[in-house]
């Protein structure tokens, strides 16, 4: 007895703490909202591309960002007018292309994406990135390599590794007491872009595994936002992000990368005067799309919600919505009759006509359910003299039921009410046994009885509704289904309670008086 | 006071009913031998074997064909019981008095048609008394000539005895006498009277009808102090081997009282309900600790000493 005692708590036990714990892994790392209507900012970033068609057939590549920044992507589209569009991989890296037989005059094309802010969902910034460094491509001409060889061995001079080279060189370069040779080397070199490829060329230059690399700083709202560039430099098998003007280490926070080296970041064929311009704007998205979207991000959780109930088609989605509401129906249901000791005409049948209310709502479905077992009674009484056998009693009375409906349906159409019509979701042949049972009762026991059951019935009936209509309970429910172990764990500790019921308090205090 | 506090029935001593349920119920009466209380037919063919005084029975009727031929098993027959095997609570019990030529009599002396019969036991057979609505089978026994001692606290219907067995040990008693209110039958929650009786003397202990204290009956107006039960030893005996029978150990024995056969038992119940409580002012669960705690192995007569010594009021 103690023994089993003790099985049973500690199954109980492990049962909450799985179904909290998987609750609290969902809440925690895949970000599924507790409560629904949950909304979390998203940044939309746009690129807007623009160019001069010259007549011939276009085609227009643009490098897209890898998920490899602390910003996680969830999904991009895109908007252009009569292009095809595809996206596809190469060499690691993504890109977008919009193609087009024939387009004169000047073109837009729209890309967008959904990014999400400081979510931990997608990976850490990849430092090792397989990416091979940038080919040397620089041609400098006599006077700028003199300039050029003397930074760089100033720099070597004054470093151990590449690392150190790459922020000395940065920091001679960016002198404000420079020499007027590198003022002669940086003549038109003013802007970040410049100074990014100024090193960068140099680092190449120095025979130093660089590469150039664009982001967006998207932690404020603008309509147009201007690209901001780094230098990336290859040391000890990983890539090392640096400011090209102040040599500051690492991504400011909110940057998302989109290009890390490679080719340009557009590539127009057929048009000419191409141009990029990039905006953010952010804007509330539902969490629970939110934690979906990037949940596929990782291919563990991806796996994971594979095998969930999102992966079954939307009509099996809305089936379980309604199949996982009933448990917390059960429940309802095992506590009134064990802790409180409602009667109830069928143990479960209070269920059945709680999701009918779901469908009709609670004061329509009442009296439409009142209407249905009264005039059903009264034909069973009927049906009592022809001396039926039980099976076909039932069947006749289904039948019975069946026509009221559709009476009840049709009246209400006329008289244009149109609630009435959800009649049909309750459950005939429950309507016809409820019926049979209550005029066995009514016989038997009194009408007295039958009201009490009947009252009982409908009263765990509307309880049960309100709680499996309550938009928490259906947000939980469905999106954290392994809180039933929950249920289950208090059903098994509800099912072996010994204590008096509440009706039972009454029912017996007549002997404690004396 | 509309509620009692649950320590006020603790200390009483009060079972509850999910305590009946998961205690003695759920640990002392195996799934398995429920048939053998739930099946009336076998538990009647039991009780004929051990040899335990059951009221006749006259006829069995299994399939529907065979209840054209019931004119051939109430032909010898004045006054008979009609019930299906395995009705719950009291239900579809059709209790035939008298016959004058095809006319029968109900308790009230209502006349009865054959065809209405034919009626009733086809709707036993298709299993409209019958938990969950299985086929049924319909028993015909033969009518208890009760003994005149309760005519005068009796109104109609038949006053029997419930004695609650738990391992063979008779533990509380009660009588359940019908009423006007309660249409001559005796369900305590219809409105009938409960006397509960003492284990040790037969005599009654005090009297309920809706739960409330009475000390007269209400429509005989007769009192119930002096009520006591003639054959008492031998009625504990029955009840106490029904044990052996059933191998349940907690039951509910429903006895009745032969004129000439003396006690005799008319139904067993495997979850018997806890008004028995009410009627005697007492609580079950102290009763049943006791017993449990006792390990020895007695004979039915051993026992039926034990509780009489032990459960005196």
């Amino acid at each position: 007895m103690l023994k089993d005692k003790v099985i049973l708590y500690f199954l109980a036990f492990m049962l909450t703490c799985i179904g909290i714990g998987v609750t609290v892994y969902k809440i925690h790392s895949l970000h599924f909202p507790l409560f629904p209507n949950e909304r979390v900012p998203v940044w939309t970033i746009g690129a807007t591309i623009n160019f001069e068609a010259t007549g011939e057939p276009v085609s227009v590549i643009l490098n897209l960002p890898t998920n490899n920044t602390d910003l996680a992507i969830l999904d991009y589209s895109e908007s252009s007018d009569g292009y095809g569009f595809n996206t596809f991989m190469r060499e690691g890296r993504e890109y977008a292309k919009w193609t087009k037989r024939e387009a004169t005059g000047r073109q837009t094309l729209y890309f967008s994406m959904n990014v999400l802010e400081n979510h931990d969902a997608s990976g850490p910034i990849d430092y090792h990135d397989s990416f091979q460094p940038d080919p040397s491509s620089v041609v400098l001409n006599n006077e700028e390599q003199q300039v050029a060889e003397r930074l760089i061995k100033k720099s070597y001079n004054q470093s151990s590794d590449n690392h150190s080279f790459a922020v000395e060189l940065i920091k001679l370069t960016n002198a404000k007491e420079s020499s007027a040779q590198l003022n002669q080397l940086l003549q038109k070199n003013t802007t970040r872009l410049d100074m990014a490829r100024l090193v960068y060329n140099l680092l190449l230059a120095s025979k130093i595994p660089a590469r150039l690399s664009m982001g967006l700083e998207i932690h404020t709202e603008k309509r147009s936002q201007y690209p901001i560039y780094f230098v990336e430099i290859y040391q000890n098998h990983q890539w090392i992000i640096l400011n090209p003007v102040t040599a500051e280490e690492g991504l400011p926070k909110g940057t998302i990368l989109w290009r890390r080296g490679g080719d340009s970041l557009i590539d127009v064929i057929g048009g000419r005067n191409s141009q990029i311009t990039f905006s953010a704007v952010k804007s509330p998205l539902s969490a629970k799309q939110v934690a979906f979207r990037s949940s596929q991000l990782n291919e563990v959780t991806d796996t994971l919600m594979d095998f969930s109930i999102y992966a079954l088609p939307a009509e099996s989605q809305k089936a379980f919505k309604t199949i996982l509401l009933v448990p917390i129906g059960a429940l309802i249901i095992v506590i009134l009759r064990i802790l409180v000791g409602i009667r109830t005409s069928g143990t479960f049948m209070p269920i059945l006509i709680a999701l009918a209310f779901m469908q009709t709502t609670l004061i329509p479905g009442l009296l439409m359910f009142l209407a249905i077992v009264s005039v059903g009674l009264l034909i069973r009484f009927l049906l009592t003299s022809l001396n039926l056998l039980l099976v076909a009693r039932i069947s006749a009375v289904v039948i019975v039921v069946i026509f009221l409906m559709a009476i009840f349906s049709i009246l209400s159409v006329k008289l244009g009410l149109n609630s009435v019509m959800t009649i049909t979701f309750f459950p005939m042949i429950i309507l016809a046994w409820t019926i049979e049972r209550m005029s066995i009762l009514w016989e038997e026991e009194g009408g007295k009885e039958v009201l009490i059951q009947g009252g009982g019935s409908l009263l765990m009936a509307s309880i049960a509704y309100l709680f499996m209509i309550n938009p928490l309970m259906r947000h939980l429910s469905f999106n954290f289904p392994e809180l039933l172990l929950v249920v289950l764990a208090l059903l098994l500790l509800i099912g072996q309670y010994s204590g008096y019921r509440l009706t039972e308090l009454h029912r017996f205090s007549p002997l404690i008086k004396h | 006071m509309f509620f009692s506090r649950p320590k006020a029935l603790k200390d009483k001593g009060l079972l509850s009913m999910n305590a009946r349920n998961v205690k003695y119920i759920g640990t002392y009466n195996p799934r398995h031998l429920f048939p053998n209380v739930d099946n009336k037919l076998k538990t009647k063919k039991l009780a004929e074997k051990h040899q335990i005084a059951v009221p006749k029975l006259l006829g069995v009727i299994k399939h529907q064909f065979e209840v054209k031929k019931i004119d051939t098993i109430l032909k010898p027959l004045d006054a008979f019981v009609i019930k299906p095997a395995s009705g719950s609570t009291g239900k579809g019990i059709l209790v035939i008095t008298g016959k004058q030529a095809s006319e029968f009599f109900g308790v009230d002396g209502h006349s009865i048609q054959l065809p209405d019969i034919k009626k009733h036991v086809s709707n036993i057979l298709s299993g409209l008394y019958s938990l969950g609505g299985k086929p049924d089978t319909a028993m015909i026994e033969a009518l208890v000539h009760f003994d005149p001692v309760f005519d005068q606290y009796s109104y109609q219907g038949v006053p029997d005895i419930r004695v609650i067995v738990f391992q063979g040990y008779p533990v509380m008693a009660m009588l359940r006498l019908s009423t006007k209110a309660s249409k001559g039958k005796a369900n305590l929650h219809q409105g009938a009277v409960g006397v509960g009786i003492c284990i040790a003397t037969g005599k009654s202990i005090k009297a309920v009808q809706f739960n409330k204290h009475i000390k007269k009956h209400p429509d005989t107006k007769i009192a119930f102090d002096k009520l006591a039960i003639p054959h008492w030893q031998n009625l504990l005996r029955l009840a106490a081997s029904c044990y052996e029978l059933t191998q349940l150990g907690y039951i509910g024995i429903d006895i009745v009282l032969d004129k000439q056969e003396g006690p005799q038992i008319l139904e067993l119940n495997a979850r018997p309900g806890l008004a028995i409580q009410i009627a005697n002012g007492k609580g079950l669960a102290p009763r049943l600790e006791y017993i449990e705690k006792e390990t020895a192995s007695r004979s039915v007569n051993e026992r039926v000493t034990f509780s009489q010594q032990m459960f005196s009021n």
